[in-house]
């Protein structure tokens, strides 16, 4: 089923469950999402479970505009889930999917968003397993809200959780922060600004998988709303440790930077999609950074900080002067909607 | 965006400061005017690295801390006209009127839109003919000429649904009102940097010669700051009093004239109230009679008058923004004024001294450090 195929729009009867609902399903989702388990269309989906622990984690999106540069909700509702089951060590297996779709939503808007799901699934070799769709009247949602589940495997012996984490242990980031939200935030209709940032939106799979099998591995998080700032400060209260980094370590792109200045934001707070906090042992630091370096999705991993017993439960930056500053949590949000 | 690592070096942040510690031989008040400098010098840490003999007073030069009480409810109230459209900056969103705010509205139903510029909101008023748009337009002298050219370009464009309401002020006269109160004590000034890349330097020359205090206008990345103080320094060391620019790079003697044409053609001198600091005559400026149509005060008259206009009695905003007490000071700091829920407008703005208290400072303090 190509795009041309479905022209206009969604109506309400798209979700009532008749004709226009199951056209909707076999012919717009199940060619795209295609595999055995959900072909199956029964109300729920069985499958084989191993011995061991699974991981299960939900997140619901609404980015807006859900098309923006470098990716669309669709890849974010994906890579999102599967991001959030990598930071605890799993192996991402399956998702489910429900969408609220408002009426009126353009089909080829549905279509692409649909096609970038497909293509984010096989990136991250996961597979669809179970899916719902709801239409709503128009003015009751904002083009469409997606949620996605995800279970996952957890090897033995991976235990990563901020408890773990030691005065002395190293902080690394994989990559430039702030690129989705600065991304998001050059698209809004508001903004006339004429910039070439792209939304980081990747699966962090080859990046965890490259280094599971290290001991020294603390724990792992994706920095998404709030941006590293957040984060930190999150495992700063998990840890009961002070989470020190330095401004001049932290990698930021210099268009993300200028979009920043003149906004005001700062980019610590801003949200990423596509990138991780890792952090590790000082013994096995210099490796983990190799094998993420080594990756496209690692080019630009830095040591960032340390783990330290100064100010316990709070994060710091080390400013270029020598100056250390905490890093609180955002009042307000700096931007709303970004995923 | 490149060049700003110049002005962050920190090889030659190191270099500057081992000067300022050799010619800072006796205690010096500076007080920085614009909440940029306040925000940059809290969020670098300049206050951290400064020998304890240089000390900050953060002046009144933040937008949104000075908006009296009268112009949020006058706002608010219109955000509940139907049919009507609020555009305004982010920070406006949160600051509190006597029993709402924007945001508050916005929740309710009431159609409020966060904009960068009043050319946003002109293009707001173009989008939908069939609502008046009401920019709420504040901020010194850096921010007047732009929304001038909107409201020129809205009646050169005969587009009749867009107005402002004008809460602009201007940085000379609150200085000369500083320096004419005897509970202020200043030994020099940090020149805002932006402003004065619209009226120059030559606004400033008061100060030393009525006055008697050196003034250094500067950017605001942290190597500025730090040689605009050295270069404050320096003047007292060698006996001199004048204005010098340290942010050359940008500002210009005369300021930008085309800028100030822009100005005097919409604009007038009027007497202006500031937040917690009473009315300065000819502090502000409102909207010229011949452009009456598009002040929202003339065009929405019975929306905006008759509002409350006392301020609330346990903030000590006034004084803050004077520069002569410190958030420390205030009962409601860091308990019942947070930036979570502000009380007075220093917390709501990051250029304001209570939020930047509170950001950089009061977490250090209760965890005890």
């Amino acid at each position: 089923m190509q795009n041309q195929d479905w022209k206009g729009s969604v109506q309400l009867s798209h979700g009532n469950g008749g004709r226009l609902t199951h056209e909707l399903i076999s012919q717009l989702f199940m060619p795209r999402f295609k595999n055995t388990m959900l072909e199956s269309l029964m109300d729920s989906t069985l499958f084989e479970v191993n011995k061991g622990r699974l991981a299960v984690s939900t997140d619901g999106f609404v980015v807006n505009p859900y098309f923006f540069p470098g990716g669309n909700i669709g890849d974010l509702a994906i890579n999102g889930t599967v991001n959030d089951l990598l930071m605890s060590g799993a192996t991402p297996l399956y998702l489910t999917v429900s969408f609220i779709l408002e009426e009126g939503l353009p089909f080829e808007h549905l279509v692409t968003i649909a096609e970038s799901m497909a293509s984010a699934t096989k990136s991250a070799q996961v597979q669809l397993i179970a899916g719902d769709t709801k239409v709503v009247e128009h003015g009751s949602a904002d083009g469409l809200f997606i949620t996605t589940t995800g279970i996952g495997s957890v090897p033995d012996g991976v235990n990563w959780n901020p408890q773990e984490v030691k005065p002395g242990d190293q902080i690394i980031v994989s990559g430039t922060i702030g690129d989705h939200g600065a991304s998001v935030l050059a698209s809004r209709y508001e903004m006339d600004f004429d910039s070439n940032i792209v939304s980081d939106t990747c699966h962090l799979r080859d990046l965890v998988l490259a280094v599971r099998d290290l001991p020294g591995i603390r724990c792992m998080r994706d920095p998404t709303r709030g941006g590293l700032a957040t984060t930190l400060y999150e495992l700063a209260q998990a840890s009961q440790l002070n989470y020190r980094i330095y401004e001049k370590q932290v990698p930021i792109a210099e268009s993300v930077r200028g979009l920043c200045e003149v906004l005001g934001l700062d980019p610590l707070y801003v949200a990423n999609e596509g990138k991780l906090v890792a952090v590790v042992s000082k013994e096995v630091a210099e490796t983990v950074l190799t094998r993420f370096q080594q990756l496209e999705a690692g080019k630009n991993a830095r040591i960032i900080g340390e783990i330290t017993e100064e100010l316990k439960g709070w994060p710091t930056l080390v400013t270029p002067l020598g100056a250390s500053r905490i890093l609180d949590l955002l009042s307000v949000e700096q931007l709303p909607r970004i995923c | 965006m490149k060049y700003i690592d110049e002005f962050r070096n920190p090889e030659v942040a190191s270099a500057l400061l081992k000067e300022i510690e050799k010619v800072a031989t006796e205690p010096i008040h500076i007080m920085e005017i614009c909440g940029g400098h306040t925000h940059a010098i809290f969020r670098s840490g300049i206050d951290q690295v400064l020998p304890p003999q240089v000390s900050f007073i953060h002046g009144p030069g933040c937008p949104v801390c000075v908006t009296p009480m009268g112009k949020i409810n006058q706002i608010i109230n219109l955000a509940r006209r139907p049919k009507t459209i609020i555009a305004t900056y982010g920070d406006m969103l949160r600051v509190p009127g006597t029993e709402s705010t924007l945001l508050k509205e916005k929740a309710k139903g009431a159609n409020v839109r966060m904009v960068y510029s009043s050319l946003d909101a002109l293009k707001l008023a173009m989008d939908h003919p069939d609502h008046e748009v009401v920019f709420f337009a504040i901020g010194f002298e850096t921010t007047i000429p732009p929304n001038g050219f909107s409201v020129l370009k809205a009646r050169q464009s005969g587009i009749k649904n867009f107005s402002i309401l004008s809460n602009h002020v201007l940085v000379p006269p609150v200085i000369q009102f500083l320096l004419n109160d005897p509970e202020v004590k200043i030994d020099a000034f940090l020149g805002p940097g932006h402003v004065s890349t619209v009226v120059g330097s030559q606004d400033y020359e008061f100060i030393p010669r009525d006055y008697g205090h050196p003034v250094v206008i500067s950017g605001f990345e942290p190597n500025d700051i730090l040689q605009s103080v050295l270069m404050i320094l320096r003047q007292r060391q060698e006996g001199r009093c004048e204005v010098e620019v340290q942010y050359k790079r940008v500002v210009q003697h005369q300021g930008n004239e085309k800028a100030q044409a822009v100005i005097d053609t919409i604009f007038e001198r009027v007497d202006q109230e500031w937040r917690g600091i009473g009315v300065i005559p000819g502090s502000g400026m409102g909207i010229r009679a011949s452009f009456r149509e598009y002040d929202a005060e003339h065009k929405f008259a019975d929306w905006v008058s008759h509002v409350e206009t006392s301020e609330p009695e346990t903030c000590i905003c006034g004084p803050i923004t004077k520069g002569v007490k410190q958030p420390w000071d205030c009962p409601s700091f860091g308990k019942a004024c947070t930036p979570e829920h502000p009380i007075g407008t220093c917390m709501v703005s990051s250029e304001g001294t209570c939020s930047a208290y509170y950001r950089y400072q009061y977490i250090r303090k209760i965890v005890g450090e």
